[in-house]
């Protein structure tokens, strides 16, 4: 029997390092060199197949912006289950970026939660300021997950969203953990306001 | 800070963010400014540190309540009606992905010195000791009057106008008793005061349909929550609004509204630093605390003050059946004072206005005690470009809060609000 598990995955780092890019790349495998500031779709879904039988699916958050300034909001982090942490190879200023945004999700998100650090831009080798060797030290230091990436070329996409897929602990259902937000099934409890206002017409019993 | 804008947003209260989202899907260009480092202004929702900060400065949090990041206490209490026009906004602008809803486990009404729940289902009306046999069969006749009326259909008026004859007139109709006459004032109708009574029938009908109608859509209460604090509205439209486009700022003292000679709208200074933009939105307390440096120019007035009481508990409410969540209405009359309260208490959250109440409570463990003013703007904004929404009153619900954004909104963009549904992002 096919089992599908959903995951809340945010993804955090310095504006222009490529969030929104990779998530692009990740999820309709598009690329756009003039991309501006993520505006309008800031909520993606994609799904990653294990194996023939689990497939997981991923509830992308990006930023909208709004770490800019230094305005992520708690609900951004709650719930997250795992995140991927991004900077600029080509610019060292961004790694020491990325640690802040780590050790601000070590503060605010559940301690379980799955980080990986993905270094893009790996397509501009060449003006690289970040060498692998320091990246992939501080990743081992703290327990991250590391690799590098590029959103325009497509290397190595995929390939770290199915690793945080197969880190993520698919024994229990996530949902007994956050207390909430998706289920194996990927089902929310509680109250589904949106469900209920399509139904609404039907209840004008008083029950005084 | 060097681009300009079309609406600068002062504050990150519900209001202030509804509306900075509405007009970011609008195509507004929006930057929105808090001086706090958190989102919510007065509405937001504080852990326990911060709680502690905020009313004991000197005092670190009792050990004994547990772990900080299990609290969110809201600073001004209040509960979503299922069928009322927050939620419609919810749904239109399809925030509500990015929020998780509770149902809150019951609505309570004071009378004769206790508590009982206001019915929900019909068997708890049928053992409610709320009327006696004969109360409950006229009370049955007032609701299926309610229920039954069409406004195109004279039979179902049995010769009463809403429009023209008082609630009073309808009371009478159907003979019910002063204490039912509370009961749904109070408790269905939500109002605060009994001024009703004496006016046009319409309005009443109208909320009393709203609860009821709310009511039937879960079943225990008409009213939701939030599951992680009411904090998470203001945030959930902040998103909406960075998702367009809209730009933000915490933790920014504002030093001055910057107007031209003739009074108008300028910009916003913080610091060195003055952003330009055609139009200012804001919460009262950026308009009250920036007077000074712009000559004494008076812009909001005070017409009131509302106390607001926190209180943690180490017990569920007494009489409540340990429900995890509840509302309870103390009638004006009941305690003999102009006012009516609503508690509205859920887990560890409790509020309450007036002294009577907190007898209901039990022990109480600690208690934190606000008086905030309430401000109105002196002036429209449509001259000067400068909007200031209203402070956050004393009901138990949001439905004055959407007047407001309605209100602010055709004065800011010069027609009504209409909601659109939003467009439904690709899924892959």
């Amino acid at each position: 029997m096919s089992k599908q598990f959903q995951f809340k995955l945010v993804l955090l780092g310095e504006s222009a390092v490529g969030k929104s890019s990779l998530v692009l790349r990740f999820v309709k495998d598009q690329f756009d060199d003039y991309r501006e500031s993520t505006i309008g779709a800031a909520f993606l879904t994609q799904t990653v197949t294990l194996d023939g039988q689990t497939t997981v699916k991923f509830e992308i958050w990006d930023t909208a912006g709004q770490e800019r300034y230094k305005s992520l909001a708690p609900m951004y982090y709650r719930n997250a289950h795992c995140a991927v942490v991004v900077y600029d190879i080509t610019q060292a200023s961004s790694l020491e970026k990325a640690r802040n945004w780590i050790r601000e999700l070590q503060r605010q998100a559940d301690p379980s939660i799955v980080i990986a650090l993905c270094g893009n831009k790996a397509d501009l080798a060449a003006r690289r300021q970040v060498t692998q060797e320091e990246a992939q030290k501080y990743a081992e230091e703290e327990g991250l997950m590391w690799s590098e990436t590029s959103a325009k070329t497509g290397e190595g996409v995929a390939d770290i969203f199915t690793a945080i897929a197969k880190k993520l602990p698919l024994t229990a259902p996530p949902s007994s953990r956050t207390g909430g937000r998706g289920g194996p099934s990927g089902a929310r409890q509680g109250v589904d306001l949106n469900r209920q206002a399509a139904s609404q017409n039907g209840g004008e019993a008083c029950n005084c | 800070m060097d681009e300009e804008y079309d609406v600068i947003v002062l504050g990150t209260g519900l209001t202030e963010c509804i509306l900075s989202g509405l007009l970011s899907v609008e195509g507004k260009k929006v930057l929105h400014m808090d001086r706090n480092d958190y989102y919510g202004g007065d509405g937001a929702s504080l852990n326990l540190t911060q709680l502690y900060r905020k009313f004991r400065s000197d005092q670190p949090p009792p050990t004994a309540l547990g772990r900080d990041r299990d609290y969110a206490v809201d600073l001004i209490p209040k509960f979503i009606i299922t069928s009322g026009e927050l939620t419609k906004i919810l749904v239109h602008t399809d925030v509500t992905r990015y929020l998780e809803f509770k149902q809150i486990a019951g609505s309570f009404v004071y009378r004769d010195g206790k508590i009982s729940k206001v019915p929900s289902t019909e068997m708890e009306a049928v053992k409610s000791p709320l009327m006696g046999l004969f109360e409950k069969r006229r009370a049955k006749k007032f609701f299926e009057f309610l229920q039954g009326w069409k406004d195109d259909d004279p039979a179902t008026h049995q010769g009463i106008d809403l429009d023209k004859d008082s609630m009073e007139t309808v009371y009478e109709k159907f003979g019910l008793e002063p204490g039912t006459q509370d009961f749904i004032g109070h408790a269905m109708a939500l109002y605060l005061d009994d001024d009703y009574i004496t006016k046009s029938a319409r309005p009443t009908y109208d909320r009393i349909i709203l609860y009821t109608s709310s009511m039937a859509r879960y079943g225990k209460s008409p009213y939701i929550y939030p599951l992680y604090g009411l904090g998470e509205l203001p945030q959930s439209f902040a998103r909406l609004s960075a998702i367009y486009g809209g730009t933000y700022m915490l933790d920014k003292p504002v030093h001055e509204i910057v107007t031209d000679q003739n009074g108008i709208f300028v910009g916003v200074r913080s610091g060195d630093e003055t952003v330009k933009a055609k139009q200012v939105i804001g919460d009262p307390s950026y308009f009250v605390a920036s007077q000074e440096a712009e000559g004494g120019k008076l812009r909001v007035l005070e017409d009131g003050k509302v106390i607001r009481a926190i209180c943690i508990l180490k017990h569920p409410i007494p009489g409540t059946d340990d429900s995890d969540s509840v509302q309870i209405i103390i009638p004006q009359n009941q305690v003999n004072r102009r006012n009516g309260t609503h508690y509205l208490i859920h887990e560890t959250i409790r509020s309450r206005k007036l002294s009577p109440g907190l007898q209901l409570l039990g022990p109480i463990f600690e208690k934190f005690v606000t008086v905030s003013p309430l401000y109105t703007s002196v002036s429209t904004g449509e001259v000067d470009n400068i909007f200031i929404t209203r402070s956050y009153d004393a009901t138990s619900h949001f439905e004055t809060v959407v007047e407001d954004v309605q209100d602010v909104w055709k004065r800011v963009m010069g027609k009504d609000l209409v909601l659109k549904k939003r467009e439904v992002e690709a899924e892959a």
